[in-house]
């Protein structure tokens, strides 16, 4: 299991320097970043000094490791925008979306784990049907109309939860439905569909020849095996929610981090669109890392050769 | 020596299907007494798997399961409650399946799976469950018993694994082993060794053998007793002396004609074959099964068949009186 980890540790070491490589260069292949700033009525001269002021002047190499080895440090430079550090822009928005991100996809997978085990331990059932609904739903209504409704029936209506911000917890309930339920659909058909397989596997059988319980024999011997894939999806779709939470950002008016992606990409803020590259496909590495490493320690066949 | 471990009577197995109901088995009559070996034989379909799983209790809910007595060591299977049917499942009476590569659960190690048999019936310690895995690892020729505890299914070669499924049915030290084609998936070599294991274990713990196969050369090797089985029924069952010597159903006689017999068969002469498929079972099954695959087939195939006695225990369902004497 400790060599398994090293491996993937390394594999996803390697990732993140290839992306710090990817992201860097992107900005610096979108056009001279010095003219960007300068503005349209800027002379030779202004960029000149802009390129001088900044390090623009510089190989790109020395500018690459200059920007990494002070990434590494918490320090991406200023915001050409905000006029701020951009760590501390960062810093301030992420965790609402961390925030977002975890709740929502705790609430994705506290539905629709349950529910994809009770519709395979009963198919075509009543409750195999409304799950069948439900995630029918779930992928066919957008995100953003799905939340306008919440607020109109929870928030106008009824008056029960408030409509936007990120003061509260309440603040973080209707978001967290609306961005795990775009979650949730994938989750709940890969969980029923693993556990209809896992459940006509012979070792089934074998346990309940063993005189295993039906508890004991759906949630030890089936969900083990059945729940793999299921946290690979999960990893993924937490990834997808960093990114994604966006739409749902932007209705709850929620400051978070996809808004900040948005709003500096559009203003060509041109160190806060990499420090965000590079943090956020962090996140989506130490996901994938967190998953395998999750699946290495269900599944003997991953870890041991 | 002489009690009677279980006891069938008019065992039937419905499957309700949207065009009507399979009778997949159709009222089979077998007893089996401690330190018998029974094997019962068949080709694919012929309810052979069924008639064991319905003995253990282990056909879906869909499927119905009928008799007019299942009686195990005097208990009235059919009276029991499932949870009751779940304490004698893996303790009084174990199973042993067809597919060792994927019957163990992949997720777990051979110790837990093997302490889990033992520990789902009896207030051991983990320990004490793992002293008697590795024991009994032993005792089904598994060297290094301490280390393949430790290990994966995945790690082990498909005659361990079985070894493996059959130290798990001993676990609680049963009184009856069914064991569904256990050496089917297994190389020819293997299947000696694990045969060869079956009937040592039999004899030392004095335990009644359920041996389900397609294989007559098997049955020729362990059988005390066969039951030979076409289309849900109990064509012909007897001693395995019998059964050999005698042969007095024509689908038996059909089934030894199919096996080469050393010495009698000349090289180059075509092994006998049974002409046709077993037929349908759905809906009404009238007559004999076997009539349509039959040479000596005539009229009365269509009526009802009699059960016939050739000699003491053996028993053939046929309306052809005069084989025996056709065969001698």
């Amino acid at each position: 299991m400790l060599a398994f980890a090293l491996k993937r540790l390394g594999l996803a070491v390697l990732v993140t320097f290839t992306v710090s490589v990817i992201s860097f260069s992107l900005l610096h292949l979108s056009g001279d970043p010095a003219a960007a700033i300068a503005g349209e009525n800027a002379t030779a001269a202004d960029i000149a000094a802009i390129n001088r002021q900044f390090g623009f002047d510089r190989p790109l190499t020395v500018q690459y490791t200059d920007w990494l080895w002070k990434a590494l440090h918490g320090d991406f430079g200023e915001s050409y925008y905000f006029k701020m550090p951009v760590a501390d822009l960062i810093s301030d928005r992420l965790s609402i979306t961390m925030l977002l991100g975890v709740c929502s996809i705790s609430f994705a997978l506290l539905t629709a784990v349950p529910l994809g085990v009770a519709a395979a331990v009963r198919p075509n059932s009543l409750i195999d049907r409304t799950a069948l609904f439900l995630s029918v739903a779930g992928q066919a209504m957008p995100s953003f109309w799905f939340g306008l409704i919440m607020i109109v029936v929870f928030s106008i209506k009824f008056r029960l939860l408030p409509p936007s911000g990120s003061e509260t917890w309440r603040h973080f309930i209707m978001p967290t439905v609306v961005l795990g339920y775009y979650a949730m659909p994938a989750i709940m058909r890969l969980t029923r569909a693993g556990m209809l397989e896992v459940l006509n596997a012979d070792y089934i059988r074998t346990a309940r020849a063993k005189g295993a319980g039906a508890g004991r024999v759906l949630f030890k011997h089936a969900l083990r095996n059945a729940i793999v894939p299921v946290v690979s999806l999960s990893a993924v779709q937490m990834g997808f929610m960093l990114g994604g939470s966006i739409v749902v950002e932007a209705i709850f008016a929620l400051h978070g981090a996809g808004y900040l992606a948005w709003e500096s990409i559009s203003r060509h803020d041109l160190p806060t669109v990499q420090a965000l590259i590079l943090i956020f496909s962090c996140f989506y590495i130490l996901f994938t890392l967190l998953s395998d490493l999750a699946n290495a320690w269900l599944d003997p066949r991953i870890r041991v050769g | 020596m002489s009690e009677t471990i279980l006891n069938v009577e008019g065992l039937t197995v419905d499957i309700p299907l949207g065009s009507g109901t399979l009778h997949a088995v159709r009222g089979i009559d077998f007893a089996l007494k401690r330190g018998e070996t029974l094997c019962i034989v068949g080709e694919s379909g012929s309810g052979k798997s069924l008639t064991s799983l319905a003995v253990m209790g282990l056909l879906g809910k869909r499927i119905q399961v009928g008799a007019a007595k299942l009686e195990f060591e005097g208990r009235d299977l059919r009276s029991l409650t499932p949870r009751q049917m779940q304490a004698l499942r893996g303790d009084r009476m174990a199973m042993i399946f067809q597919e060792p590569m994927t019957s163990l659960n992949p997720a777990y190690t051979i110790g837990d799976q093997l302490c889990e048999a033992l520990q789902l019936h009896r207030r051991v310690s983990k320990a004490e469950a793992m002293a008697q895995a590795a024991d009994l690892l032993g005792k089904v020729g598994i060297t290094a018993a301490e280390s393949r505890l430790q290990q994966y299914p995945h790690q082990l070669s498909g005659g361990l694994r079985q070894r493996v499924m059959i130290a798990m049915a001993l676990m609680c030290e049963p009184d009856l082993i069914i064991a569904d084609e256990p050496t089917t998936a297994l190389d020819v070599t293997i299947q000696a060794q694990i045969l060869r294991l079956l009937a040592d274990l039999k004899r030392e713990m004095n335990l009644a053998l359920i041996l389900v196969t397609h294989d007559l050369g098997v049955v020729a090797r362990i059988a005390d007793k066969v039951a030979v089985m076409y289309a849900g029924e109990i064509v012909e069952s007897g001693t395995a002396k019998a059964i050999f010597d005698a042969p007095s159903h024509p689908y038996t006689r059909g089934l030894l004609d199919c096996i080469p017999v050393p010495g009698k068969t000349k090289p180059g002469e075509p092994l006998g074959s049974i002409p046709g498929i077993v037929p349908s079972l759905v809906g009404d099954v009238a007559g004999c099964a076997f009539r349509s695959r039959c040479a000596l087939a005539n009229d009365a195939c269509s009526e009802t068949i009699p059960k016939r006695t050739a000699s003491g225990e053996h028993m053939y369902r046929c309306v052809h009186e005069t084989l025996i004497s056709e065969v001698a």
